[in-house]
């Protein structure tokens, strides 16, 4: 630094260092507050007081309805009561949104490599193919999933010309069918961080892993792996955070054998109107995934994620 | 015009004979698309030499440099090292290692797990390395930086850990891209001795790729100058100062004053030219060509000025000068000669009156023995100041 400002382009004229800032006490403290306040007050309003109200409601007296009201009973059994009815459609919840995940990391991967690292003059254009199917709505593409996986759906067509598949089996309504919309939902949101993770990687580092006598599967096991760990570690949670909570696939997808809590909560809230329930089994499964993801990051030992 | 001495010619002249595990470059080209990067090199580094690739950047050293590392596959032509083909190896398969320009450390690892990498990577026992790379952190002088991640060393010791992660592997052959250019002067010049020492106690092969003519002479046992993806002149630092094959390497290593020069022929031990209607007189084994037009070459710390007589057995050129900059050790004079140039002069501090005035009329001379007689070809004209 010194050295550029010795023979600068200034050339000889005297170099003139920047005002100092006006220190201390004139400084205007309150700015940086100011800047928080609009992004602040929204979240107070949309998120905060709304958490609170759902919290409050997890404690209501179920025998209530909305023509009548509800009390405030401080009724904790309401939680209990929720996670014994449907433990199984909490765990079913985990599974599929787990082997979503791992689903997602394995399509993802390979696709984000390809793409930030062998990409050349068509990475942006496969970027863009990643991000398309967002201009779709969400409701529409699984809706098409419908279709496609349905029994007389052209994939169902070719499958049973295989000895695999007789007559009778099917896709559609299985879990595998939930899995597959999951994994195809949630698979740009593995792919972005994994791509912005492995964009960052310094090509140098491989050649000179290379040079290291690493063969190619050693340095994407000490170098590639380990930096782009980031970016799985982001792209896990922005699939397996929002999965868990899915209910669209298990909707259009599944069959009541593949009820996933997300459904249970939508039921529970707008069909039967057991609103303390469907409160206690939100927060159940927002602090399951807290926990899970709080423990996840904890292990895999990464200070920022993506 | 015959030429005495072409540059291929300079390259066995200056290794000898090839010793058997030198690292040796046979007819080496690589084209980039319709760029040719190294043009037809033949070349042989010893075994155990500090060997310099100098040139300006594009000039094909960096490439050369890669392919030997195998980063690069050459378009035609064969690399062998202590005998045995290395052309088509992978990286990880030739005993081979290179600190790079920008170091390229892992981020993620300790300064440690950086430099026992390669032993790993080599299945060397566990017990082994740990050993090994405390030795090698302590040669670097890094021995209480083990634990730390290369983002909390500064340059100078990241460079050296760049350096320790390549040697503590022996390779045969070690590879360094311009290791220095990252760092400031002084550092620059502290790592060149530390360089130079490490090299002389391992005892290994190293290939130095820089733009720096200083750092080449002073690191190097021998110096290849490149130029346009060739090598213009290959030999000892002195012997390449002292007497340059061309104009390119006259001015691109030091600065030459360069007087377009007519041959008329031997004259004795000399052999005598005409330039600007003045003779002058070149010892015949100081000259690259004995007929036709030549360059007439003296570096600028070999010409005297004075305004006195000029010593018997010297050649003379008048003129006045027009530029003086006092440099402390120096001064360094322009002087205008008869025909227009400007001729350039460092004169040493050492008498006891001040440096000459702009305005003064001198006389430029020196002894035929630091002049030297270049082929006046056309690529170099350009680099001949014109009247």
């Amino acid at each position: 630094m010194s050295a550029v400002l010795a023979t600068g382009p200034a050339g000889d004229t005297e170099y003139e260092p920047p005002a100092e800032p006006v220190a201390g006490a004139k400084r205007r403290w309150w700015v940086p507050y100011l800047q928080l306040l609009p992004g602040g007050v929204w979240l107070l309003l949309f998120f905060a007081v709304p958490v609170g109200l759902l919290a409050s409601s997890t404690l209501w007296d179920p025998s209530g309805s909305l023509e009548t009201g509800y009390e405030m009973t401080w009724r904790w059994q309401n939680f209990s009561d929720g996670l014994q009815t449907y433990a199984p459609q909490f765990w079913r919840s985990l599974e599929y949104s787990f082997i979503a995940t791992v689903a997602c990391l394995l399509l993802g991967y390979p696709l984000a490599y390809a793409i930030a690292l062998k990409g050349g003059r068509w990475r942006n254009l496969m970027l863009v193919a990643v991000i398309a199917p967002f201009f779709t709505s969400f409701l529409v593409r699984t809706l098409a999933w419908k279709t496609i996986l349905s029994d007389h759906g052209w994939v169902m067509d070719v499958l049973r010309m295989t000895p695999f598949f007789g007559p009778d089996d099917r896709l559609l309504a299985t879990p595998f069918a939930v899995v597959a919309g999951l994994t195809y939902n949630f698979l740009p949101f593995m792919v972005l961080p994994l791509y912005a993770s492995l964009g960052k990687l310094d090509p140098r580092l491989l050649e000179a892993a290379g040079d290291l006598y690493a063969n190619p599967i050693k340095s994407f096991l000490r170098v590639t792996l380990p930096l782009s760990l980031p970016g799985v570690v982001g792209g896990t949670l922005m699939t397996f955070i929002p999965a868990a909570g899915d209910y669209i696939n298990a909707e259009l997808l599944g069959s009541p054998a593949t009820t996933m809590i997300g459904n249970v909560i939508q039921s529970q809230y707008l069909r039967v109107n057991d609103i303390p329930v469907a409160a206690a089994l939100s927060f159940i499964l927002m602090a399951g995934i807290l926990v899970l993801v709080t423990v996840y990051v904890a292990v895999s030992g990464t200070d920022e994620v993506v | 015009m015959s030429v005495v001495h072409n540059p291929v010619a300079a390259v066995s002249a200056a290794t000898g004979t090839p010793s058997p595990g030198g690292l040796a470059l046979t007819r080496v080209t690589k084209r980039f698309g319709a760029f040719t990067a190294v043009d037809d090199l033949t070349l042989h580094i010893p075994e155990g030499s500090f060997f310099a690739l100098l040139g300006a950047s594009g000039c094909g050293k960096t490439t050369t440099l890669r392919m030997v590392a195998g980063l690069e596959e050459p378009t035609s032509g064969s690399i062998t090292l202590g005998g045995s083909d290395i052309t088509r190896m992978r990286p990880y398969q030739r005993p081979v290692n290179t600190v790079f320009q920008s170091y390229a450390l892992f981020p993620h690892m300790t300064i440690e797990q950086n430099v026992a990498f390669g032993m790993q990577q080599r299945k060397v026992r566990r017990s082994e390395i740990r050993p090994a790379v405390q030795a090698m952190l302590e040669l670097v002088q890094l021995a209480d930086y083990g634990h730390r991640r290369p983002a909390q060393l500064s340059g100078g010791q990241q460079q050296r850990v760049a350096l320790a992660r390549a040697l503590v592997n022996h390779p045969q052959v070690l590879l360094l891209d311009e290791p220095l250019g990252a760092l400031d002067l002084k550092l620059r010049r502290q790592m060149q001795i530390e360089l130079k020492r490490i090299q002389t106690e391992v005892g290994l092969t190293f290939v130095h790729v820089t733009h720096d003519q200083e750092e080449a002479m002073t690191m190097a046992d021998t110096v290849a100058v490149m130029h346009a993806g060739r090598i213009e002149q290959l030999g000892a630092p002195t012997e390449i100062y002292e007497f340059p094959a061309s104009a390119f390497v006259a001015n691109f290593l030091g600065q030459s004053n360069l007087l377009t020069a007519q041959i008329h022929g031997p004259s004795g031990a000399d052999i005598a030219v005409e330039a600007y209607g003045s003779r002058f007189a070149v010892p015949a084994a100081r000259s690259r060509v004995t007929s036709g037009p030549a360059y007439l070459g003296v570096r600028p710390e070999k010409l005297h000025v004075t305004t006195g007589a000029v010593p018997e057995g010297h050649n003379a050129v008048p003129g006045v000068i027009t530029d003086s900059s006092y440099v402390g050790v120096s001064t360094q004079y322009l002087v205008r000669a008869p025909w227009g140039a400007e001729l350039a002069v460092f004169a040493p501090n050492s008498g006891t009156g001040g440096p000459l005035q702009p305005g003064a009329d001198v006389t430029l001379f020196w002894h035929p023995a630091h002049s030297f007689l270049l082929a006046a070809d056309g690529e170099a004209s350009s680099l001949v100041e014109q009247p």
